[in-house]
């Protein structure tokens, strides 16, 4: 039985059996090359882990919940996070154990480890994508090693594993992971090499950092850069990194830590060193016969190959493809904390400026040609700002994600999500306006004469204390409604939503103070010193990721919304003009039309034919669960902003994507469906604060559901009934 | 995120949904054989396998049994059946990946002028059952379906009712 095998015993027809990763060490060991010690664990491991434990079908079961091709990435995010939280809750099975713990006795015993992922057929050259799988430094003793073992095991349906699913041939029945357990070589100069650069194939690339490599791979260090003529060795250029900190290693784990004044004066390599690097790349193509992608680490003067497998680079299919900035979003620590200064000093604060500048031009007073002008100005800051918010805010969230992957290694809680509820203790803007909201709908429930008038549309004068309160309402969030083309009617549209909230009881938020306390404490309690203060600092990162989840939201809304107001002001005056199928152009055929008084539409929607032998009705529609709870109640399906104010206390609230301006009304609403998946969505956080079942990721659900539909919103199970 | 778009994509959505249910329905009667009856006498279920058939609109499903069977008496009690057919392979894909449809609706004996044609179509599926259906002890049923109940991914359920 092969479970574990050592490099000098692993053989050429071993390959599958160890993976890329472990095969290629134990070729370049038994050539002679200098390799720290290592052994594999085969992928029969992982095989027997899933027959004993009958894990597979669960696997099976999560990832054929819904069709991939109708899951947003965040979903691909919820079902790997579940995944992993299966292999983390399922021990290893007693035989199993014993065979991995005697195999693994060995020289190795009581070092510190590097826990590396090295999939079957990964390293052949069209499947090997760097940072798709897990890698583990500084495993210390058997039980951690297992336990990572685990981890990588589960990182076989990673996210990035699964939005590359079909080139890397994924499938339940067949695919499988081997584990490199190799001695952590703490070298004093470490790096990589492309054998080719990607970008000139006449060149090789060496990048190196003083400290580990990790670093280097997760973005958090520059590294100096050395560009070679492939031919001659001849360095072509260097570029000196500003070099700050390091990658160390204690005792418990890897750390950054400042790096010596001398040392920052002087680049990592040396000229001979870097020709050394250069023929460690030229010796690796011609063993394994293409360029290749090689890890090392001086260790004194001696040079170790860390690993090494053939370039390949993510191969963006068409324009659209989005995959290769969703590996961006994988930060370290660090970096999220320079990109959540960047957010909430520089970015949200320009967009906010950016909405009232543009508050304060009305549509209305503008003549066509102006209007199309800010029509098109507005658009463009619209996708200026919908760019940013991809390339900057979403990132930020993998803070949530970083945190909730701690948090779940570290307290292995039932509910995976567990987690949200600690980030949830923020104040979050949303939040806030709910609660002014709530406080103004406290003096209607109080006061029966002024309900009355309110009902009667008969409002108090300016000087009245709801009237006041509304004023600084309006003033801190704008009109709420966004479609309205006055104010004033704006107002209306809130006094009517006061109205229908203080016919029930104040909402409660699910979060207590004291619960938060002791969980936070319960998970902190697990790290001491120096660990449990950088947890601390985890949570902090974590927190503001998910208030700022939620915040850019509001703020792209404003932007949203003053988009929205010139829009419909543009609709408004086509519509007008009798001969324009408004709602079927898209902006740009808006803003010609506006300029164009003889303008004609150049295509003809088509509307498509019904089934013609059956009427088909959803029964019971799939999403994510994404709140917990269970409840049967009206729905009340929001396509527009102006629905909003017909949302009745006890509805459940039904719509494409909960968008920043519809919150308001989540206080009011029994339960939450959403088209879009995931659970780091706007709806989903805040379902979660009001303690509300919530559904995400149910496919055409503003379509297939219709206002009135009874429906039971299942939100442990992620699924909605539609009652007939 | 509200983007500004035009409303002709969820139409199209819609649309292709239904010509996909309709294809994967036709497509389990065209794979599956068998498919399970149930008929009720007195309030007590009565499960069993029957050999079908599906004409062309999906409207009508048909088997044959023979009148002195327990489902032919329950049937001339209560002509409200349902019938299951599904491709589960008895792995432990089945719970994602098979796919089963539950119809309902009421079944009566064929006995009018396209018995013949019926029963053509319901032997080139089932050529092996041509003595037994062929024997004058054998009834040929026809369940007018009203509706259909399509199971996909262990949860995801559409109905598809008959338009009249």
């Amino acid at each position: 039985m092969r479970l574990v095998l050592f490099l000098k015993d692993i053989s050429k027809n071993d390959g599958e059996i160890v993976g890329g990763k472990g095969y290629a060490l134990a070729v370049m060991a038994n050539s002679g090359f200098r390799v720290p010690l290592a052994c594999c664990i085969t992928s029969e491991g992982y095989r027997r882990y899933l027959a004993a434990t009958g894990l597979k079908p669960r696997i099976l079961m999560e990832l054929n919940r819904k069709d991939f091709t109708k899951m947003r990435w965040e979903e691909m995010w919820d079902a790997s996070l579940r995944i992993r939280n299966l292999f983390i809750k399922t021990p290893i099975p007693g035989d199993l154990r014993n065979l991995l713990e005697a195999s693994l006795k060995s020289e190795l015993s009581g070092k510190p480890l590097v826990v590396r992922s090295s999939a079957p057929g990964e390293d052949s050259s069209h499947a090997s994508f760097a940072g798709l799988h897990e890698s583990f430094i500084n495993i210390i003793g058997v039980d951690s090693i297992l336990e990572h073992m685990k981890l990588v095991w589960a990182s076989l349906w990673s996210d990035r594993a699964l939005l590359y699913r079909q080139e890397l041939g994924l499938d339940v029945e067949e695919s499988s992971m081997a584990v490199v357990v190799q001695e952590l070589m703490a070298g004093e100069r470490s790096g990589v090499t492309f054998g080719r650069n990607p970008n000139d194939p006449s060149q090789v690339v060496i990048e190196s950092v003083y400290g580990l490599n990790q670093g280097l791979v997760d973005g958090s260090i520059e590294p100096d850069r050395w560009l070679l003529d492939r031919r001659s060795g001849a360095i072509i250029s260097h570029h000196s990194a500003q070099r700050g900190m390091t990658v160390g290693v204690d005792a418990e784990a890897t750390r950054l830590e400042k790096l010596s004044a001398e040392k920052q004066s002087v680049p990592p390599l040396s000229e001979d060193e870097v020709a050394k690097v250069f023929r460690l790349a030229l010796e690796t193509e011609e063993l394994f016969g293409s360029p290749q992608d090689v890890e090392w680490t001086f260790l004194g003067d001696e040079l170790y190959v860390l690993q090494s497998r053939p370039i390949t680079t993510l191969a963006e299919k068409n324009k659209g493809d989005k995959r290769a900035w969703y590996f961006t979003l994988r930060r370290s620590f660090d970096n999220l904390k320079a990109l959540r200064n960047r957010v909430e000093g520089e970015l949200i604060p320009a967009m906010e400026h950016e909405a009232k500048s543009y508050a304060q031009r009305n549509p209305a007073e503008l003549t066509d040609a102006e209007l199309a002008n800010e029509l098109a100005g507005r658009q463009q800051a619209h996708d200026k700002w919908v760019d940013i918010y991809w390339d900057e805010f979403i990132p930020l969230a993998h803070g949530i994600r970083l945190f909730g992957q701690v948090y779940n290694d570290t307290v292995r809680p039932d509910d995976p999500y567990e987690f949200m509820d600690l980030l949830g203790a923020t104040e979050m803007a949303s939040l806030e306006r709910n609660r002014m909201l709530e406080d103004m709908a406290g003096m209607i429930r109080g006061d029966e004469d002024l309900a009355a008038n309110l009902n009667d549309r008969n409002y108090p004068g300016p000087n009245h204390l709801l009237m006041e309160a509304l004023e600084s309402f309006v003033e801190r969030f704008g009109d709420l409604s966004c479609s309205a083309d006055l104010c004033t009617q704006g107002r209306d549209g809130i006094l009517r939503l006061l109205l229908e909230l203080s016919s029930r009881p104040a909402a409660k938020k699910r979060s207590g103070a004291k619960d938060l306390l002791a969980l936070k404490e319960s998970f902190l309690s697990n790290f001491e010193g120096e660990k449990r203060s950088r947890m601390e600092e985890l949570l902090d990162l974590g927190r503001a990721s998910y208030r700022l989840r939620d915040d850019d939201n509001i703020y792209l809304g404003m932007i949203q919304s003053q988009l929205r107001l010139a829009m419909e002001e543009s609709k408004r005056r086509l519509t007008a003009r009798g001969n324009l199928e408004v709602e079927t152009l898209d902006p740009l055929e808006i803003i010609e039309a506006l300029n164009d008084p003889h303008y004609a539409p150049k295509r003809v929607v088509a509307m498509p034919e019904k089934s013609v032998h059956f009427d088909i009705r959803p029964r019971q529609l799939v999403g994510q669960p994404a709140s917990p709870g269970v409840v049967r109640a009206s729905a009340r399906v929001i396509t527009e902003p102006s629905n909003l104010f017909d949302f009745k206390a006890g509805e459940i609230l039904v719509c494409d994507a909960v968008d920043p301006n519809m919150t308001f009304v989540v206080p009011l609403a029994a339960g939450v469906v959403e088209r879009r998946g995931g659970m780091l969505i706007h709806g989903a956080i805040i379902a979660r604060e009001y303690g509300l079942p919530c559904v995400t990721g149910v496919p055409d659900a503003s379509s297939l559901i219709h206002t009135g539909d009874e429906l039971t919103v299942d939100g442990y199970l992620g699924i909605v009934i539609k009652h007939s | 995120m509200a983007r500004i778009t035009g409303s002709g994509s969820r139409r199209e959505t819609l649309l292709s949904e239904e010509t996909e249910l309709e294809q994967l329905i036709r497509g389990l009667f065209e794979s599956q054989k068998l498919a399970v009856l149930g008929t009720q006498n007195k309030g007590q279920p009565y499960a069993n396998l029957v050999a079908f058939a599906a004409n062309e609109d999906l409207k009508s499903l048909y088997f044959v049994t023979a009148r002195a069977t327990r489902k032919y008496a329950n049937i001339e009690a209560d002509a409200r059946v349902t019938m299951l057919i599904d491709n589960r392979s008895n792995e432990d894909s089945d719970f994602s990946q098979a796919a089963a449809v539950t119809a309902t609706g009421a079944a009566q004996e064929v006995m009018d002028a396209n018995r013949d044609e019926v029963l053509a179509n319901y032997l080139a599926k089932h050529p092996m059952l041509k003595d037994f259906v062929q024997s004058p002890s054998c009834a040929l049923l026809q369940v007018k379906v009203e509706t259909y109940y399509l199971v996909r991914r262990f949860q995801n359920v559409m109905e598809l009712h008959v338009k009249q």
